[in-house]
């Protein structure tokens, strides 16, 4: 009998599967769209500052990639709150007034975002400078709040609180503070923003680093490898600090996700740690380095730290031996990646510091092209490690995921995640084969003479419209009709 | 009114809203499937391809908008609607992602297949989309669904699901047409105004046969939202969607200012939508959830509601920013020319 409450319903594999699979695909997108407006704007602000063309170009096509990233979010973001629905009913039925709020604020900030970048991006040639750029500086804002609320959710999910059970299990008196500032969120939240930062910012410098790689090595691209690379660095010890934090507040807050992240199987103290190592479902561990007494000194600054195993818990109410595994991979992976970055950061402050100037070693622009994709690969693992980390609660402690799961049948759930992987593979691939176009057609403008000719953005589908071509003269005023004339 | 029943409006408002910022751009794909050919639609085409791009995205939002009210404000509903009507609404997310990419691809796309090929994902899927949404509205219109109901074919393919499905397409079409003959003078294409004039009285007339099919319709499968249309402040408002689609017609006739048509054919639609939340009181689901049955936590609501205020008073104002500087002509690109052309200046 218990065996079979354990059993999963069949329908979850896919529902979990397809969940999994759009918040991966999704999640590639949000560093982007939280960091980039702020990146583009301290771009922006040089330019005007220091009256620099190249800063004001650079800031403009960030822009466009802007419009384009945020434009395939939020199709991807539309998926996703389909989703809480067509995968997750029983969730959002019953809890869904306790924590729900944090999605409110969400959606309107997206709002006000949606609204901005439109101004901002349609506002280059019209607008005076100054009226344009203080337009587009709540855009960060928008984006800060916008992640406050899906993070406020998220954070409910792993400690909720806020609401008292009645006789029939059911909540009641909710309190939305409560709900909304729970234990997890002040650590996940920050931890969240300052890796949007990162990661944005390595994306964006490891475009240029390549660049540079490649030879091109003009103002252009050292200032387009600069400034975000710069924000990244500063970002990477902090993020340090944050993440060692976070993992203590999981450790007295969540101990068996703690234990899950560390693969640590029964309550002991003088805890080794393991440096990747696999978990087997009779608690041995087999791989992995394994240095004595760490964990416990990570955990509690002593070697006589009592750290909370697997077992302290019956086994359907904790991840199973896999799932503690990819845990641990997964959080290993990104406390390895984190060290890495840190190493690349300190290696381009001693630089700067002592010689005022960028590294000159071909080594840092190859290590500095690839921490755009480790900065990436580390977000997934963090992502992983949180929610994999929960099982087998979906509202930890109080509701199984597979209490949540629709009770839609599993083929109808294989079938539309077959389709999901189809159109998400189509979207992805446009998105890329829009960024190749755009990257195209601007190198094709930076080497013609005649630059302005046939006007770069016209064929970019989100980005600026473009004088109407075919269409008589363009109306407005002709003062500022663009140098398209000219040439 | 209690704290249910204002955020039961907020929801109303924010699906009138789709139906209407979301509902031209379904119908700008409408009137792309139907431009006809690679040669003859290119010009249509060219409009569309214009006029959604800046706003396309905020118009999609309102729908994240209404889920994230619905789950927040009336949970009990949220599932219901989702279990009962898993099919249609699964398709129509699918449609809303091809839509994205296939405009999204359209243009990038050299080549004259690819751009068939992406621009029919982006057409097809514009024209599902609203059908299979309005097929789940009918199915809750009709009270087919209950707490508790199991997801079936029945659910959602029935004649008032069928009807309203229809209509969300010709009312879509209709807001199309109507904006795109505006734009189309906005763009400086007088020719495509009479054009989309023309598609838009076309499609008015669509409504019209629509909404008078289903009044026959809904009396016998739907009584509840028939007595609900036919009396009190529901019939009211059924009158003025009928008016206000009178007066649109009138301007499309005319030469009247866009902005008059483009007004009326909002009114007329978010009324059509007001009418059916209005005749559906006092409940979510007729005739088995009402909203104070439905509703969540009430401290939960009145922050949603204090939520939604501070919303507006943020997002009014950029709202209205947008919609002045696009007006005012303020909203133009910027190319890359123009950047080097200053620094040949300077040089």
């Amino acid at each position: 009998m218990i065996h079979l409450l354990a059993d999963p319903p069949p329908q979850m594999l896919p529902a979990r599967s397809q969940m999994a699979f759009t918040l991966a695909a999704h999640i590639i997108l949000v560093p982007l769209g939280v960091a980039l407006p702020l990146i583009t704007l301290i771009m922006h602000g040089y330019g005007l500052r220091r009256d620099d063309p190249t800063a004001l170009l650079l800031a403009r096509r960030w822009s466009a990639v802007m419009a384009v990233q945020f434009a395939i979010g939020i199709v991807t973001g539309t998926v996703l709150s389909f989703e809480f629905g067509l995968l997750w009913p029983g969730m959002m039925g019953r809890w869904g007034d306790v924590f729900g709020l944090g999605f409110g604020i969400e959606a309107w900030a997206f709002f006000l975002e949606a609204v901005l970048i439109a101004i901002y991006l349609y506002g280059w040639r019209r607008l005076p400078a100054r009226t344009h750029f203080l337009l587009a500086l709540p855009l960060p804002a928008a984006a800060l709040l916008g992640a406050f609320g899906i993070l406020a959710a998220n954070s409910w999910m792993n400690t909720p609180r806020g609401f008292v059970l009645d006789s029939a299990g059911n909540p009641t008196g909710v309190d939305i503070r409560k709900a909304v500032f729970t234990p997890i969120f002040g650590p996940e939240y920050w931890h969240f923003v300052v890796a949007m930062l990162m990661t944005a910012g390595y994306v964006v410098a490891g475009v240029y680093a390549t660049g540079w790689l490649r030879g091109r090595r003009d103002r252009y691209h050292r200032l387009g490898f600069t400034i975000p690379f710069t924000l990244a660095a500063v970002c990477t010890p902090v993020q340090f600090m944050l993440g060692d934090s976070i993992a203590r507040q999981v450790f007295h807050k969540q101990p068996v996700k703690f234990a899950a992240m560390e693969i640590v199987w029964k309550t002991d103290t003088h805890v080794p740690e393991y440096l990747f190592g696999r978990l087997h479902p009779d608690g041995t561990i087999s791989g992995g380095i394994k240095v004595p007494q760490l964990d416990s000194i990570l955990a509690g600054f002593r070697p006589d730290t009592q750290v909370t195993g697997l077992t302290s818990v019956p086994a359907d109410a904790r991840p199973t031996a896999a799932q503690a595994t990819i845990t641990h991979f997964a959080f290993d992976t990104m406390v390895g990646i984190g060290s890495l970055l840190l190493l690349l950061a300190l290696w381009y402050g001693l630089v700067w510091l002592r010689r005022r100037r960028l590294p000159a070693s071909v080594w840092f622009y190859r290590a500095a092209a690839c921490a755009g994709v480790a900065s990436v690969v580390a977000v997934e693992c963090g992502w992983v490690t949180t929610e994999v980390g929960r099982q087998p609660w979906i509202v930890y402690q109080y509701m199984r995921v597979a209490d949540a799961v629709t009770a839609t049948r599993a083929p109808a759930l294989w079938t539309m995640f077959g389709l999901v992987i189809l159109v998400y593979v189509f979207v992805f691939g446009s998105f890329l084969v829009v960024l190749l176009k755009m990257r195209t057609r601007w190198r094709l403008a930076d080497a013609s003479d005649t630059a302005g000719r046939g006007a770069p953005e016209t064929d970019n589908p989100y980005g600026p419209r473009s004088a109407l071509v075919g269409s008589g003269p363009a109306p407005g005023p002709g003062a500022s009709a663009g140098s398209e004339d000219r040439s | 009114m209690t704290a249910a029943g204002v955020v039961a409006l907020v929801l109303l408002l924010g699906i009138a809203a789709y139906a209407c910022a979301g509902g031209t751009d379904y119908g700008a794909g409408f009137w792309d499937l139907t431009a006809g050919g690679a040669e003859r639609g290119r010009r249509p085409r060219w409009l569309i391809d214009h006029a959604m791009a800046p706003v396309w995205e905020v118009n999609n939002v309102w729908l994240i908008f209404v889920l994230v009210i619905m789950w927040t404000g009336f949970p009990v509903f949220f599932r219901t609607v989702f279990v009962a009507m898993w099919l249609p609404l699964a398709l129509a997310v699918v449609g809303i992602v091809l839509r994205g990419a296939g405009f999204a691809l359209r243009k990038p796309a050299r080549r004259l297949a690819g751009r068939r090929l992406y621009g029919a994902v982006f057409a097809i899927a514009s024209l599902l989309t609203p059908f299979f949404l309005g097929a789940a509205v009918g199915g809750i219109a009709s009270g087919r669904v209950s707490p508790g109901t199991a997801a079936s074919v029945a659910n959602w393919a029935n004649p008032t699901s069928l009807l309203f499905g229809l209509l969300a397409i010709a009312m879509t079409a209709f807001l199309g047409a109507a904006f795109l003959a505006g734009d189309a003078r906005r763009f400086g294409a007088p020719d495509l105004d009479g054009y989309f004039r023309r598609r838009a009285l076309f499609a008015l007339a669509a409504v019209a046969v629509l909404t008078v099919v289903m009044l026959f319709v809904t009396h016998g499968d739907a009584p509840h939202v028939w007595h609900g249309l036919t009396h009190g402040v529901g019939l009211a408002l059924v009158v003025l969607a009928a008016v206000a689609a009178l007066a649109t017609g009138w301007s499309l006739l005319g030469t009247a200012e866009a902005r008059w048509s483009r007004s009326a054919a909002v009114v007329a639609v978010a009324a059509g939508v007001f009418a059916w939340g209005v005749a559906q009181r006092p409940y979510l689901i007729p005739v088995s959830l009402t909203v104070t049955d439905g509703a969540g936590a009430t401290t939960t609501l009145r922050w949603l509601m204090l939520v939604t205020v501070v919303a507006v008073v943020l997002v009014f104002p950029a709202v209205a920013c947008l919609y002045w500087l696009d007006t005012h002509g303020a909203l133009e690109p910027l190319t890359d020319a123009d950047l080097r052309g200053r620094a040949g200046d300077d040089a």
